[in-house]
């Protein structure tokens, strides 16, 4: 597969504390990568490199082979662990809003056949993430998984070139959790998406990615802890699994 | 039973909140009465019989001179100047506390000075609005707006900056320009608080409402008032003053009603 994303030699630094360093690293088109380390390695910073929050101190990311511009983009989506969903809106004119963003600049409303187009579109997908009988509903009437469900619509309308995850499920009971795991992977198979993910469970790495990504740092200086940022230390490729293992 | 447990029923709520002020009244006629009856002629403590008389005066006789009813005259006028203060900083905390909330460079350029006009007294203003705007209604307008409109943009440029930076980072994910981030994500989340900063602003409108008129006028609630000052008519300050109550409390409910019909969500009434 050819290769989607890709690090050149990027350093993270905020003044003299380095964050990120020396990372190169390549993600192909279709992984679904889980990034796994400890708190303070940089995950979190290098979630922001990709969703262009911030642009690396040195060093170049190419998406498509074009240098990513530090600055969010529609073909990158994304999922927060929370806040992701707009509490003003219901549940279809949050997945709407992508699309009428980009076809309406002034208004940022659409009307007539267009936004008819619009929310069939947004019904559609509001249906794959199982939310079709929740159309008109608030976020604050949902529970905390069906709000991750929406987000996931909301982001997936606009079909991205990667979905970023930040810890999604990270807020939710065990048992939907299990029920999102199922969701994310039939959505990542039926819509062949490429998928990075940050998470703290180790158990939800390993179960859904096809490569998991240890981020830390290498070397450790007891006297300048900033002084040495995190990488990759591990870059664990899983085979292909069986669709039982799904059980959890 | 503790007493930070008992709930008080809708019923209940009615009763205790009328008791106070019924005591108050009670209080009020005691006192008056006492008066009289060592002086019949007491201008201090009018008896509620005084007052009705001579403000069934202002209310249905016109007035000899300008041919209006006095009260009705005062009061339009005033709600006037008050409606028109509110708008303008209604429109200009929208606005400007849209942009500045929003817009980092907008905020970085405008912010000190918003700031700093907020903190000037805007009583001390006053007479610069009467030498470069007249006496006239644009004086007493503009007093209003001074004195509420750079409270009110603070409130709102703080509400919209305080919105979760995730929901800008996704917006601009979906394809969001600035301007559909400040129409589709800041301004409908900014109503709901825009409606509370007016309730806030409220006070403050009629405090300078008042002053204006009491300064320079010749119509107006604020104006009645500090007129029949002159010759004690405490008869016309006491109804004028619980007219103004009244009015200040209608606006406040209205705008409380308001919020929740056009903005359920931002009150979780339907959880």
């Amino acid at each position: 597969m050819s290769t989607l994303l890709s690090f050149r030699d990027v350093w993270v630094e905020y003044g003299d504390r380095i964050i990120i360093e020396k990372l190169n690293l390549d993600i192909e088109e279709g992984a679904f990568v889980s990034i796994v380390g400890p708190s303070g390695a940089g995950k979190s910073s290098f979630l922001r490199l990709i969703l262009g929050q911030e642009g690396p101190s040195r060093g170049v990311i190419t998406l498509d082979d074009t240098p990513l511009k530090p600055e969010c983009g529609p073909d990158r989506g994304v999922v927060f662990q929370r806040y992701s969903v707009f509490p003003h809106l219901t549940a279809l004119r949050n997945t709407i809003l992508g699309l009428e963003c980009e076809k309406a600049p002034v208004l940022g409303r659409l009307f007539g056949s267009a936004r008819r187009a619009a929310v069939e579109e947004a019904t559609e997908m509001l249906t794959a993430v199982g939310l079709g009988h929740s159309l008109d509903l608030y976020p604050a009437q949902m529970s905390g998984g069906m709000q991750q469900r929406l987000a996931i619509a909301q982001a997936l309308v606009k079909r991205p070139r990667i979905l970023l995850l930040d810890e999604p499920f990270g807020a939710l009971d065990p048992g939907i959790r299990a029920d999102m795991h199922a969701l994310i992977r039939n959505l990542w198979r039926k819509y062949s998406l490429t998928i990075v993910m940050v998470t703290h469970d180790i158990r939800e790495a390993f179960s859904l990615g096809t490569r998991v990504l240890a981020l830390d740092k290498r070397r450790h200086d007891p006297h300048a802890p900033h002084r040495f940022g995190a990488t990759v230390v591990y870059d664990l490729p899983m085979r292909e699994r069986a669709e039982e293992t799904e059980a959890e | 039973m503790r007493w930070v447990n008992r709930q008080v029923g809708r019923g209940g709520r009615v009763l205790l909140g009328a008791v106070p002020i019924l005591l108050l009244l009670l209080v009020y006629i005691v006192m008056a009465a006492s008066r009289h009856a060592v002086n019949p002629a007491d201008k201090i403590l009018p008896l509620p019989g005084a007052m009705a008389e001579s403000m069934s005066a202002l209310l249905f006789v016109p007035d000899q001179l300008t041919g209006q009813l006095v009260f009705w005259a005062d009061t339009m006028a005033s709600l006037q100047r008050l409606g028109i203060g509110l708008g303008i900083s209604t429109l200009m905390a929208l606005v400007v506390g849209l942009a500045l909330g929003v817009l980092p460079p907008v905020r970085a350029t405008f912010g000190p000075l918003v700031t700093g006009i907020a903190v000037i007294p805007p009583i001390a203003l006053l007479p610069i609005l009467f030498i470069a705007l007249g006496l006239g209604e644009t004086s007493k307008v503009a007093l209003i707006v001074i004195g509420i409109a750079p409270v009110m943009i603070r409130d709102i440029a703080a509400h919209v900056s305080a919105l979760p930076r995730e929901q800008v980072i996704k917006a601009l994910t979906l394809g969001a320009n600035s301007w559909q981030v400040m129409i589709r994500v800041a301004l409908p989340q900014a109503m709901p608080r825009l409606l509370h900063a007016i309730r806030l602003a409220l006070g403050p409108a009629w405090v300078f409402l008042i002053s204006a008129e009491a300064i320079a006028s010749d119509v107006g609630l604020g104006y009645r008032i500090f007129l029949v000052r002159r010759y004690l008519s405490m008869d016309v300050i006491l109804p004028y003053v619980a007219w103004i109550a009244l009015l200040a409390i209608a606006m406040d409910m209205a705008l409380t009603f308001l919020s929740h019909r056009l903005f359920p969500w931002a009150h979780g009434e339907s959880h």
